[in-house]
């Protein structure tokens, strides 16, 4: 019958839509690099977080090596607790510096490790001590501001 | 089992608050092909919509094979209507389906038979409208006439016992036209069914009809046999079966008087 | 005073005719529900379908995704390297191609040409009786013409609005890299960071779903319900894509307001 030729069509349309939805999910997204296998969590305290969201990459030596799972408001100590969902492969001594770094000027933000000097390791549900906050860029330019505003200060009266 | 296949008692219908029909009775017995003839406009095909259950009557009811058309569930009405076979005005074929297709569709809608099977009941059908070698054409490639004639072998494709013709010659040429009275008439002895058909093709009609009805503003206005009729005196039939331009029919739409209206100075 | 009182009734005589076509189609929309079990049972006529509304539109979405593809590319590059981060330009033509322009843009063509082709198809049938001779047959039309192509619909645009982003990221990269000379590797691995499966990638998918249903809906209504006419089937026809067109940007606001979480 001449519906063969339809059938084929069909099929083609119906790979062709597959196709594209692995090449999106494996070329254009990030269905890879999302799925860490086996993974173990740990956590950080920071003071301020600045713009840190969830799903945002862990990296180390700008490798990422996990993600951040979820992050919540400690209410005791007044601070910002960040779960960090790490690939199990990885392993950071227990003295490991958390730092939140921004991708470039205006990128995103993101959580580097820098491994300490102990032996034992971090293990699943363990806390990272050393945390440094994020840069506030306000924070910065004010900063600066002052600095600037008292380096003035000091010339003019060098000049007198 | 009654007498009559399909009778009509009693029917009203119409839409808003015009009366189509106005209680017409009619019966039509089994083994018989009764035709209804009527003017243009005179609700010929509605009659047909009303018996397939298409349309519910304003008022009256319409029994075929003794069961109320109008009052029954959609299952029970299907039922009923695979015992009957309808010719559409214009046949009505499926344009995306061949003619081979066309008279398979309710064999396959309605039974499970293997396709070999189908195809015999396809090709014993399309023979017996002469067009089993078209069996590969598509509605568009056929002429008006085979159109109608496929379509014919679609509807008796179940072996209905009521086969409902609407207009069955209307656009076609006299060659055409023979062959189609031929068959209303062959299908229906070969069968055994009972045939209605709608028309206004009086010259046709009264060779293969065995009862005709008259319908005119929405009333059976004379009934009878084609003999009965022939020699009728009733002005409206005269006019009819002669095809008379003025009589009880007006030519004129009404209006008011001609003269009056000519010498009618415009309104400024 | 006058005029004003028509001007009012034309309002109302309008309002109360698209309420009454809402109910209509809502009314369609539950039967042909009814019978969606049913056909599915007969994939024949749904791959039948599938071709007549999925693979002939394919030709139109494939070319316009390039383009669509290209055009982004250029627009983006053009206001990015402003900011000195043409890279970002891989992220700039998935995201909007994944998130809006595929589904929506698919969703337009479909309209044109598969939900055209629908409307023009089913008057026609019930112009010509063929939709009575069914029933006369004892077959519902709903079951056997409406849910084989609302399944069509529903399966095709989806596909199409996958195509249709694929596609056009190789358009958008065609741009970038061989002609304008971004890195090829940064095009791909910013896109890869920032393009979510679940939130991006799926939410699109589920757009497109959405946008099938009421489109092939929409078709199937107004060629059901066409005067039997060539002029009732011709005006059913641009009513398709009007409507289908308002409902798909419509639609879109609300599902994209439910998707992100601001």
């Amino acid at each position: 019958m001449e519906r063969t030729t339809i059938d084929l069509w069909v099929g083609v349309f119906v790979a062709l839509g597959i196709a594209a939805i692995f090449g999106l999910a494996l070329k254009v997204g990030n269905l890879t690099s999302s799925n860490l296998g086996d993974t173990y969590m740990v956590t950080a305290a920071f003071e301020n977080i600045g713009g840190l969201k969830p799903r945002a990459p862990v990296k180390s030596a700008g490798v990422v090596i996990g993600r951040v799972d979820s992050i919540h408001f400690d209410n005791e100590n007044h601070e910002a607790v960040v779960s960090l969902k790490l690939d199990k492969r990885y392993t950071f001594s227990r003295d490991t510096f958390a730092n939140i770094y921004t991708a470039g000027l205006l990128g995103e933000q993101y959580i580097g490790l820098e491994v300490g000097g102990e032996e034992t390791n971090l293990k699943d549900g363990d806390k990272i001590t050393h945390t440094q906050d994020a840069v506030v860029l306000e924070k910065l330019i004010s900063q600066f501001l002052y600095s600037k505003a008292s380096e003035n200060k000091t010339d003019t009266k060098a000049v007198e | 089992m009654a007498d009559n296949l399909v009778e009509i008692n009693n029917l009203s219908f119409g839409y808003k608050n015009r009366l189509l029909h106005k209680g017409i009775n009619m019966v039509f017995p089994r083994g018989k092909v009764v035709a209804i003839m009527g003017g243009s406009g005179s609700g010929k095909t509605t009659l047909l919509r009303l018996i397939g259950g298409q349309l519910v009557p304003t008022k009256g009811e319409v029994l075929v094979d003794g069961e109320i058309v109008h009052q029954q569930s959609r299952e029970k009405l299907y039922q009923i209507r695979r015992k009957m076979g309808m010719l559409f005005q214009f046949g009505a074929l499926f344009t995306d389906l061949s003619v081979y297709e066309n008279v398979a569709f309710p064999l396959r809608e309605h039974t499970n038979l293997p396709e070999s099977m189908i195809r015999d009941f396809v090709m014993l059908k399309l023979n017996a409208v002469g067009l089993r070698g078209a069996y590969h054409l598509m509605p568009a490639e056929l002429s008006g006439g085979m159109a109608r004639r496929v379509a014919l072998a679609r509807a008796v494709a179940l072996d209905p016992s009521i086969i409902m013709y609407d207009e069955p010659f209307a656009g076609l040429d006299p060659i055409s036209m023979g062959v189609v009275c031929n068959l209303i008439r062959s299908l229906n002895d070969a069968l055994g069914a009972t045939s209605i058909v709608v028309t206004h093709d009086v010259h046709e009609t009264f060779l293969f009809a065995d009862y005709i009805y008259f319908v005119s503003e929405g009333v059976v206005v004379a009934e009878g046999t084609p003999d009965q009729l022939k020699k009728s005196k009733m002005p409206f039939v005269h006019q009819f079966v002669h095809g008379e331009m003025d009589g009880p029919v007006p030519f004129h739409y009404p209006a008011g008087d001609y003269r009056q209206e000519m010498l009618r100075v415009p309104a400024l | 005073m006058r005029r004003m009182n028509h001007f009012f009734q034309a309002i109302g005589h309008r309002m109360i005719n698209g309420i009454w076509h809402l109910g209509a189609g809502g009314r369609l929309f539950f039967y042909v529900a009814l019978y969606l079990l049913e056909s599915i049972k007969r994939p024949r006529l749904i791959i039948k379908e599938v071709f007549a509304t999925g693979v002939l539109s394919l030709l139109i979405v494939i070319v316009s995704a390039f383009f669509v593809g290209m055009v982004l590319g250029l627009q983006g590059y053009n206001t990015l390297q402003k900011y000195g981060s043409s890279e970002a330009i891989g992220v700039l033509v998935a995201l909007s191609l994944v998130r809006e322009l595929g589904p929506v843009v698919t969703a337009l063509l479909f309209a044109g040409r598969a939900g055209t082709a629908i409307t023009a198809e089913i008057g026609l049938m019930r112009a010509t009786e063929q939709l009575s001779a069914m029933e006369m047959m004892a077959v519902s039309p709903i079951g056997r013409v409406l849910a084989p192509r609302f399944w069509a619909g529903t399966i095709s645009m989806p596909i199409l609005a996958v195509l249709f982003s694929m596609i056009g990221i190789l358009g958008g990269y065609f741009v970038a890299v061989p002609v304008i000379g971004v890195d090829s590797g940064a095009f791909w691995s910013q896109m890869q960071a920032n393009v979510d499966f679940q939130e991006d990638i799926i939410n699109g998918v589920i757009k497109s779903v959405v946008f099938g249903v009421v489109c092939t809906m929409i078709a199937l209504f107004e060629g059901y319900d066409a005067p039997p006419t060539a002029e009732g089937v011709s005006r059913a026809t641009t009513r398709t894509v009007v409507y289908s067109s308002l409902a798909v940007l419509g639609l879109d606001f609300v599902l994209t307001s439910f998707m992100i979480n601001v």
